[in-house]
């Protein structure tokens, strides 16, 4: 038999679709797709709710998947932050398949929200990115996978870090899962990973949102954070997230990053711009004084 | 659950290395699955006729037994189905002209298939569609698994005595170009005989059958587990954002 374009589709979509017979979850429609599953957004119909559930989108025989995914759901589970989705319950469907329920954000990704906007705007975006990341740090977790698409902007405003798929133990992860451009090298040679691939990530992230169009005018300084932040060598990086966030912000207020070496025009200049009415002043009174002087003579 | 016969492993192992009768079988799993996609991707790139698209394609499955394509391709460089758009590409048109007509209809004669089906659906889709030859062969493939995956879903139920979970099956999923809404669960369940509650239930096990068979015709068409998974989710997986 030679199935119509309509029976072809509406096939795909009967075996893609999550069976939620039997769940609390009434299917609304996909909503993307992520490193291991497929989200759909759902309503929580005893609570009248919009949900988004994440499941492994393929119904592939054997465990791995789905360990995988309850796994990355603990985790999102055990770090409460702003800047992470919430997770409101975990398990398995009718169809076999792994799943967990979280919160549904709506807005939009990284890269495309921040495009047109100014540099510090971008800087303090960024900002917000290193928050979640450096608590997930602290609570012993690092992701492995920051680039643009794992990070989304709500629609008020939120800054919300996505997709721990890869997440691990900041001790000890070592396997050479990650997306090529953003992931440490030690991360692609399978070599155990620490905070500092985070790092690197965010490096490879804070890139990533400058070059989006227009893209803005780069200081060496700021060009310098990004090398750090993306050294090869671990040991060359920023020593963890908070110290990468704190020179960023030096940079957003003016005053001198750690990893750039200005020289004296450098460093008058940017004095000249961060103080700029202060040394209008005091140039202006040493102006007058001088003149002053020079006709008491 | 319907039962289903073992699945019967790589047909693309079997074809290439395996005895002469399973080779044989093998092949003709192949070329089944595979002369649909072949055909309309000629016609689409080469913008050949129905005839030369057809010998084109029984040569390229010809070329697959003489040349020993098959034992050329390595799983963990390509998946086959890409591997085998790479082979269509280098075919020698030049060649296969001067070798005459002797096979014109394209093999197709010795399989299961409706050859007049696929050219109309060709000649229809040429004339509105803007996919390339590529995505035509991807649609073309995916049409070849799913239509393999129902006649096996089909045979299941009709050896476990299961025919009206395959009709409530085909009345919702199949047949619905038919109509412009699916049937209503109430109005299937006056139809055969049953309560609205036995067609939900029927519905979401016969989607549960068929996704396994689907997935069983995709290990055959497939010769690694890499590869199997990748198609899995090309086949399966909701689409990432653009």
């Amino acid at each position: 038999m030679r199935l119509s374009d309509d029976a072809l589709s509406r096939l795909r979509e009967s075996i893609r679709d999550p069976d939620l017979s039997g769940t609390r979850y009434r299917l609304v429609g996909p909503v993307g797709a992520g490193g291991m599953g497929a989200v759909f957004e759902a309503v929580d119909e005893p609570l009248g709710r919009r949900v988004a559930l994440k499941v492994v989108d393929v119904p592939l025989d054997g465990e791995e998947a789905a360990a995988a995914l309850l796994a990355e759901a603990r985790v999102l589970a055990g770090l409460e932050h702003p800047g992470l989705v919430p997770v409101h319950d975990a398990g398995r469907l009718a169809d076999g398949r792994a799943y967990y329920a979280m919160k549904l954000v709506r807005g939009r990704r990284l890269d495309e929200a921040l495009a047109g906007s100014s540099l510090p705007e971008r800087l303090r975006v960024f900002l917000r990115v290193c928050e979640p990341v450096a608590f997930a740090h602290a609570s012993g977790v690092v992701h492995r996978d920051l680039k643009p698409p794992n990070v989304m902007l709500g629609s008020f405003g939120e800054v919300l870090v996505l997709d721990w798929g890869l997440a691990r133990p900041v001790a000890g992860a070592a396997d050479a899962s990650g997306t090529p451009g953003f992931m440490a090298p030690e991360q692609a040679a399978g070599r155990p990973v620490d905070a500092r691939a985070d790092v690197y990530g965010l490096g490879a992230l804070l890139d990533a949102i400058l070059r989006v169009p227009p893209a803005p005018a780069r200081s060496k300084a700021l060009d310098a954070i990004v090398g750090r932040a993306r050294a090869t060598e671990p040991g060359a990086r920023y020593a963890g997230v908070p110290a990468l966030a704190a020179d960023v912000e030096r940079l957003l207020d003016g005053g001198r990053v750690e990893a750039y070496e200005e020289n004296v025009l450098e460093r008058v200049a940017r004095v000249v711009k961060r103080h700029g009415v202060a040394v209008g002043l005091v140039a202006t009174y040493l102006v007058v004084r001088g003149l002053f002087i020079l006709l008491r003579r | 659950m319907a039962r289903f016969p073992e699945t019967r492993g790589s047909l693309v192992a079997a074809a290439a290395a395996g005895d002469a009768a399973a080779r044989s079988r093998a092949l003709g799993a192949l070329a089944e699955a595979y002369w649909a996609p072949v055909y309309t991707y000629i016609r689409f790139k080469a913008r050949r006729t129905h005839e030369e698209a057809a010998d084109l394609t029984q040569e390229f499955f010809a070329g697959l037994v003489e040349k020993d394509w098959l034992a050329r391709f390595d799983p963990s460089k390509a998946r086959l189905r890409t591997y085998f758009r790479v082979l269509v590409d280098g075919l020698d048109a030049n060649e296969w002209k001067a070798r005459g007509r002797a096979k014109r209809g394209g093999g197709a004669r010795d399989l299961s298939l409706d050859v007049d089906a696929v050219r109309a659906a060709y000649e229809a889709a040429a004339a509105s569609s803007q996919d390339s030859p590529e995505q035509a062969f991807e649609r073309e493939w995916a049409r070849s698994v799913f239509s393999m995956a129902v006649e096996r879903f089909r045979a299941a139920c009709a050896r476990d005595g299961r025919e009206v979970r395959f009709a409530l099956f085909a009345a919702y999923d199949l047949e619905g170009d038919a109509a412009p809404e699916r049937p209503r669960y109430e109005d299937l369940a006056l139809r055969h005989g049953t309560t609205a509650v036995d067609v939900t239930n029927q519905l979401a096990a016969a989607r549960r059958d068929f996704r396994r068979a689907v997935l069983d015709v995709l290990r055959e068409l497939t010769a690694s587990e890499a590869e199997f998974r990748a198609e899995a989710r090309a086949l399966l997986g909701v689409e990432p954002p653009a």
